[in-house]
């Protein structure tokens, strides 16, 4: 009844023929985040004495929150972590996060921003976007792997791949959901394409674009047990050990950090993510 | 003079227009070009004169193509044929960076719904046309105090249009406009969003700026009462088309047809009781 078919030949050739042509080219990529980026990053973070951290975290998390009690609960929690034991993973596992949700940011907005302006771009995006959203992991690590060898950097880049949509999706959508009365207005007043992306859409579409950046964030966490089975350090490597050896304790507390480290970046993106005014209106004070 | 000349404009919506547009040409009505085409006449043959320094009012009820028509003033709407004149140059036939031009310098414009920057102060808003040709900033926002100051708005600067009544929001987006300093202002339904006091108040706010200011005023309503209180001219659209020009005198004693009558009726009306 089927044809006898397969895709596997000429996908397996063109992996290898990626390799063997452009391998040095991916190695330069490698190179430079992993120099550039990755490297002078996690040593600034393992670098600053842990008591430094939390107070950065604790002015950090007042700044956008303006609340005492939520901000004591950061810093609390994050030196729970560090009583773990987990610190200088824990400050591993943020670089990473930190570089791919840069990269996320850098690569996603321009491109949510370029769907926004046209429907052509925008149809041929968005079924990228499903893809990269539901193929399973494990079939574009290996890839991955081949071409970034074991390590930090194809861990970024997996991260990238899951991490990236909802930043493209809720820039596109943010931006074109702004008020066409308005756009109307700032038109009649002359304005240039760019006045325009810069002075109204970008604004109004700030909450989506925020909840996209909260939401790769979050996804970018998600990633960090995956990230460690190919070679990535951080809190991934003892929730993996904890697996391994069936110490469900160790995986549990690694796991545990995992998502303070979540909620904790959550809280402050979404505090971010709001209008000052907003967060002034909240707290009573105007 | 002459400011605004509107030569034959028409305006159809839809994907077959120059179908439709040869219908309408040819004396089809609008429903039958609708049929027939699926296409919508906005604007049928509509040819006006306006001179400078009058507020010219453009009456109609909603769907009579009026605010189609005020949109075609500063190329927010392309016409589909004829061609309109400011200062004698065809709006229609600008590109793009001449319609910026345009609208920077010689058509600013206040909308019913206000259109107001939501994320920016009022007196960011009121700056904003000065702000967009590339103004310096101190003295823009100098510019857009005083005008905001001669709206009545003096000491609300620093507030945000989501803090302000609809009153105040329009005095805004009237201070934009008059910040921006061009020859022509389009109205469009400005003060249709206010209550009947506010509404009053703006009328004669508007005449009085008028007296020192003699912009060309090109103004929008469904109302005759405020046609006749503000305007100096009066076109009266009706389902895409022109159906009487004159003065408010003109107007109230000649009716050019049913349709203006009871316009006209209805306020007598309104006056006896």
């Amino acid at each position: 009844m089927f044809l006898n078919l397969s895709i596997t030949d000429p996908i397996n050739n063109f992996v290898t023929w990626l390799v063997s042509h452009y391998g040095e080219f991916f190695h330069g990529i490698t190179l430079f985040l992993l120099h550039y980026f990755l490297i002078p990053l996690e040593l600034a973070l393992r670098w600053i004495p842990p008591w430094a951290v939390l107070i950065a975290l604790g002015l950090l998390g007042f700044h956008a929150t303006k609340r005492f009690l939520p901000t004591f609960l950061f810093v609390a929690c994050a030196y729970l972590i560090g009583c773990f034991g987990l610190w200088d993973k824990l400050m591993l596992t943020l670089a990473l996060m930190m570089v791919s949700t840069f990269l996320c940011v850098l690569i996603g907005i321009p491109l949510g921003i370029l769907t926004s302006k046209s429907n052509r771009l925008r149809s041929i995006v968005l079924p990228v976007l499903d893809v990269m959203q539901t193929m399973p992991g494990f079939v574009y690590l290996i890839p991955v792997l081949m071409l970034f060898n074991l390590g930090k950097v194809p861990a970024i880049f997996a991260t990238i791949i899951y991490a990236l949509p909802p930043l493209i999706r809720l820039t596109d959508l943010g931006i074109r959901q702004v008020d066409a009365d308005t756009k109307e207005a700032a038109a009649a007043f002359g304005t240039s394409p760019w006045q325009m992306l810069i002075g109204v859409e970008l604004p109004l579409a700030r909450p989506s674009i925020m909840a996209g950046i909260n939401q790769t964030i979050m996804m970018a966490l998600a990633m960090v047990v995956v990230a460690s089975m190919i070679g990535a350090r951080g809190l991934g490597e003892d929730v993996l050990e904890g697996i391994n050896t069936l110490n469900v304790g160790k995986g549990s507390q690694a796991g545990i950090a995992v998502v303070i480290l979540a909620i904790i970046i959550d809280r402050i993106s979404q505090a971010y993510g709001m209008e000052a005014r907003q967060r002034r209106l909240l707290n009573g004070k105007r | 003079m002459s400011k605004i000349k509107v030569n034959n404009v028409y305006k159809i919506f839809g994907t077959r227009a120059t179908q439709a547009l040869t219908m309408s040409r040819a004396g089809a009505s609008k429903d039958e070009v609708l049929a027939n085409t699926n296409c919508t006449v906005g604007l049928k043959d509509v040819s006006l004169e306006i001179n400078q320094g009058q507020i010219f009012v453009i009456m109609g009820l909603s769907g009579s193509g009026k605010s189609t028509l005020v949109r075609h003033f500063n190329g927010l709407i392309q016409p589909s044929a004829g061609e309109i004149l400011i200062d004698g140059t065809d709006v229609a036939k600008l590109n793009d960076a001449g319609l910026r031009d345009l609208r920077r310098h010689k058509v600013s414009m206040v909308f019913q719904g206000f259109g107001l920057m939501p994320h920016k102060t009022t007196l960011e808003n009121a700056a904003f046309a000065l702000l967009t040709r590339g103004e310096k900033k101190e003295a823009s926002l100098e510019q857009a105090r005083i005008w905001l100051e001669r709206v009545g708005l003096k000491g609300y600067e620093q507030k945000y249009p989501d803090e302000l009544s609809g009153g105040m929001k329009q005095r805004v987006g009237l201070a934009r406009a008059l910040a921006a300093n061009t020859d022509v202002i389009l109205m469009d339904e400005a003060f249709s969003a206010l209550d009947p006091l506010i509404r009053a108040e703006m009328q004669d706010q508007l005449l009085e700026l008028q007296k020192s200011l003699h912009k060309t005023i090109v103004f929008i309503t469904h109302d005759l009462d405020e046609a006749l209180h503000i305007g100096s001219e009066i076109a009266i659209l009706y389902n895409g088309e022109l159906v009487q020009v004159g003065k408010p005198k003109e107007i109230l004693e000649k009716p050019a047809n049913d349709y203006v009558r009871r316009f006209v009726e209805k306020r007598v009306a309104k006056e006896m009781t």
